[in-house]
């Protein structure tokens, strides 16, 4: 930040006939009142408003420079008799037996106590439709799954689900 | 027909008809108002045949006085909150409502046809009620607003049965992923221009795909960031008529089949003259689009991340014939000495930063400007975020391009100084404002005292819209501006030394002015008020951070944001709390 010429005079030791007087420049100082202490001494500037971007291009113009996609791959899970929802980052796993394992972990205590109750894994891909999860190659899934959920098998003859299948249980594939 | 010593015809002879005939081939806003105020009978001929209405304030007069002036209200622009809300300046929920309008309209039935919005806060209820009440509706552009889902575009898209125009540029939306997109009936087939790329949420693929199918007329489509790369590719072999395209996510391998056929698909759309997104792009597939880059005349990379500069470089050199170029910073000097060396047509140059609060590490300088200004003389309009800036640089620019009309420099310390020789901006500035004498926007930064004020009232003559940021040393900097330009519609100051003195000294002048903005200056709430008092045709506006609800400021307290602009219709009934109307 341009400081120099500004500030460093104050403090500075002079040797010099008192009296001396030194130019006055232009006060600068109150402008920043809205930086933090701390923000001039890292060179970043955070006053509100500045640089004078709009607020839509700030949101989606930056920090993508690693092109990382892992956020866009959060989706919510839901289990039919399980209280709450969950997210899952699809990107994290390498496929559907990952995907597996992962939910088991999420659900355990529910899919416990689910007693002997099995469970279909169903997806909201980005038609609106309800698919069964395991007929597409993994990345093509990742791509076209909106929302998951572990539908309960009992419920499954009501429900618009595309085609028939067995459970997540036994016969995933990758 | 004898006229005995008659030399000139009285134009009160033809009949209303002839007149309103006359009348059509003047659009100009400002020639309208002209007529009208010619004799009575031309104001009443005008005002039934006045159907093109552009309010550069919502708050400026009310939907029902509007209604009544103008009766055969057709198309309207309305703007709302001020420029400054785009930087986080002004608290959500300030105003610039756009219900009260579409009701007031579809209760007159105003035969509305085009509404165009920037700034304004839309709600899905308006959106709903705008499509019920206007059975010719034909087109709507939103820029900058928000308070609307994808539900309120669903509404849209079910209605308007003759909808040629769905323009959404840069707005905020929520998005249902109620696949408003599939809500547009089979029968319709009028769509000309259809811009959703500021949506976040997924699209109806395939609904897209008929839409666009069924679109002859279709010349510009602008998709967002959830329409795959394969997708893009069976649109353009629906759509080779396009004039103007904006990619969604531009993602794939180039040795795959779908890639080979995209480009296919792009050499045979020969009519594309302006392109844009590239929201999400493969560098390396870049090379698809060079065969359409030679008629290009616009281009818009300013959202492209993922594109360096030698990508960035070898795109241009395909674009001789650009007028307009949106661009990151990313593309360096060097770049920019590529852009001058290859674009002799370029008007218009914006070069956005793409990472705003690294100021070390902005990529272009003074060099890469003074690059431009030598190679492109047409350049007219400039918008410029960079790290330093010179004097002499600005110089030399002012000398090479005589033209601006628009000049908008921002350094990304506002209050960095000439790198070479610590002197302050004003010479620069002045230079450009000397030269340039068609200048209606200029927006400083830099290290400025009261000196480059005095030359922009001494020379800027033409100038219309100021903005400024941490300068000048003290009210005689704004006086300047108030006296010397005299064509001055829209002033905008933030964090400068500028008071009472200067805020008052000629009040009258408001009234020849839109709007007045002023925040984290030395201006305090008693001279607010004494303005306020003394013009009653403005309405000033005192604005808090919205948790503040004190109500008793003593009189010398700084006001932190004042807003003031003229109005035929007093306070505004939609204030929020912490927006106090003197």
């Amino acid at each position: 930040m341009a400081k120099e010429g500004l500030g460093f005079e104050i403090t500075e030791l002079r040797l010099g006939l008192p009296g001396g007087s030194m130019t006055e420049k232009n006060d600068k100082k109150r402008v920043f009142s809205e930086i933090s202490e701390e923000d001039k001494s890292n060179g970043k500037s955070q006053v509100v408003g500045w640089p004078p971007v709009c607020s839509y291009r700030k949101k989606n113009s930056f920090g993508d420079k690693d092109g990382s996609k892992t956020s866009k791959f959060y989706v919510k899970v839901s289990m039919d008799g399980a209280p709450f929802l969950r997210k899952i980052d699809l990107a994290l796993h390498k496929g559907y037996s990952d995907l597996a394992t992962a939910l088991e972990k999420l659900f355990g205590e529910a899919l416990r106590d689910a007693d002997s109750c099995e469970f279909v894994p169903i997806y909201e891909d980005k038609d609106g439709d309800w698919m069964l999860a395991g007929d597409v190659p993994w990345e093509m899934f990742m791509e076209s799954c909106k929302r998951l959920r572990m539908m309960k098998k009992a419920d499954v003859k009501g429900f618009g689900v595309l085609q028939p299948r067995e459970a997540l249980k036994g016969t995933m594939k990758e | 027909m004898f006229w005995g010593s008659r030399k000139t015809i009285d134009m009160n002879y033809f009949p209303d008809e002839v007149l309103e005939h006359v009348f059509d081939f003047i659009t100009s806003h400002k020639d309208r108002n002209s007529v009208s105020l010619v004799c009575k009978s031309w104001y009443k001929i005008e005002k039934y045949s006045r159907q093109r209405v552009f309010l550069g304030n919502c708050y400026s007069i009310s939907p029902e006085r509007l209604i009544a002036r103008f009766p055969g209200l057709k198309s309207l622009t309305l703007k709302g909150k001020p420029h400054f809300a785009d930087f986080n300046l002004v608290p959500d929920d300030w105003g610039g409502f756009l219900y009260p309008w579409i009701k007031a309209m579809a209760k007159s039935r105003i035969g509305l046809e085009e509404l165009r919005l920037k700034r304004m806060v839309v709600s899905d209820e308006s959106l709903e009620l705008l499509s019920e009440s206007f059975p010719n509706f034909k087109s709507l552009v939103l820029v900058s607003c928000e308070g609307f889902t994808t539900d309120g575009l669903a509404a849209i898209a079910a209605n308007c049965r003759f909808l040629r125009e769905l323009d959404l540029q840069e707005n905020e939306v929520e998005d249902h992923r109620g696949h408003w997109l599939s809500c547009f009936p089979e029968s319709c087939t009028s769509l000309v221009s259809l811009n959703f790329a500021c949506l976040k949420g997924e699209i109806n693929l395939a609904s897209l795909e008929r839409l666009v199918a069924r679109s002859p007329n279709l010349k510009s489509l602008r998709l967002n960031r959830a329409v795959p790369f394969d997708t893009l590719q069976r649109l353009l072999i629906r759509a080779p008529q396009l004039v103007d395209l904006g990619t969604g996510s531009y993602v794939h391998d180039p040795s795959s089949e779908a890639y080979n056929k995209l480009k296919a698909a792009i050499q045979n759309c020969n009519s594309i003259r302006s392109l844009s997104g590239f929201l999400e792009v493969a560098p390396c597939c870049m090379s698809a689009i060079y065969p359409i880059c030679e008629n290009l005349t616009f281009l818009n990379l300013s959202y492209a991340a993922g594109l360096q500069s030698n990508e960035l470089t070898k795109l241009i050199h395909h674009c001789r014939k650009l007028q307009r170029l949106w661009i990151l910073d990313c593309i360096g000097d060097k770049g920019l000495g590529v852009v001058a060396s290859t674009c002799k047509e370029l008007q218009e140059l914006r070069v956005f930063p793409s990472d705003p609060f690294d100021a070390g590490n902005a990529a272009v300088t003074e060099e890469g400007l003074v690059l431009i200004s030598a190679g492109c003389p047409k350049l007219n309009s400039l918008l410029y975020f960079c790290q330093q800036m010179t004097n002499a640089a600005l110089i030399t620019v002012a000398k090479n391009c005589t033209n601006f009309i628009r000049f908008r420099l921002c350094i990304l310390d506002p209050i960095k100084p000439d790198p070479v020789t610590n002197q302050p901006l004003d010479e620069g500035f002045g230079a450009i404002v000397r030269s340039c004498k068609g200048l209606k926007r200029l927006s400083l930064s830099g290290l400025l005292t009261d000196q480059v004020f005095y030359y922009i009232g001494m020379y800027a003559k033409k100038l219309e819209m100021l903005s400024i940021a941490f300068a000048g040393n003290s009210d005689k900097g704004m006086l300047y501006v108030l006296n010397g330009c005299k064509k001055l519609r829209k002033l905008e100051i933030r964090d400068c030394p500028f008071g009472d003195t200067a805020l008052l000294e000629d009040m009258g002048k408001y009234e020849t002015m839109r709007s007045l903005w002023m925040s984290t200056c030395e201006v305090t709430l008693g001279a607010c008020k004494v303005l306020a008092k003394k013009m009653p045709s403005l309405n000033v506006e005192i604005i808090n951070g919205s948790e503040q609800t004190e109500f008793n400021l003593d009189d010398r307290q700084k006001v932190d944001k004042m807003y003031l602009y003229r109005t035929l219709v007093g306070h505004r009934k939609d204030a929020p709390e912490f927006v106090w109307l003197l």
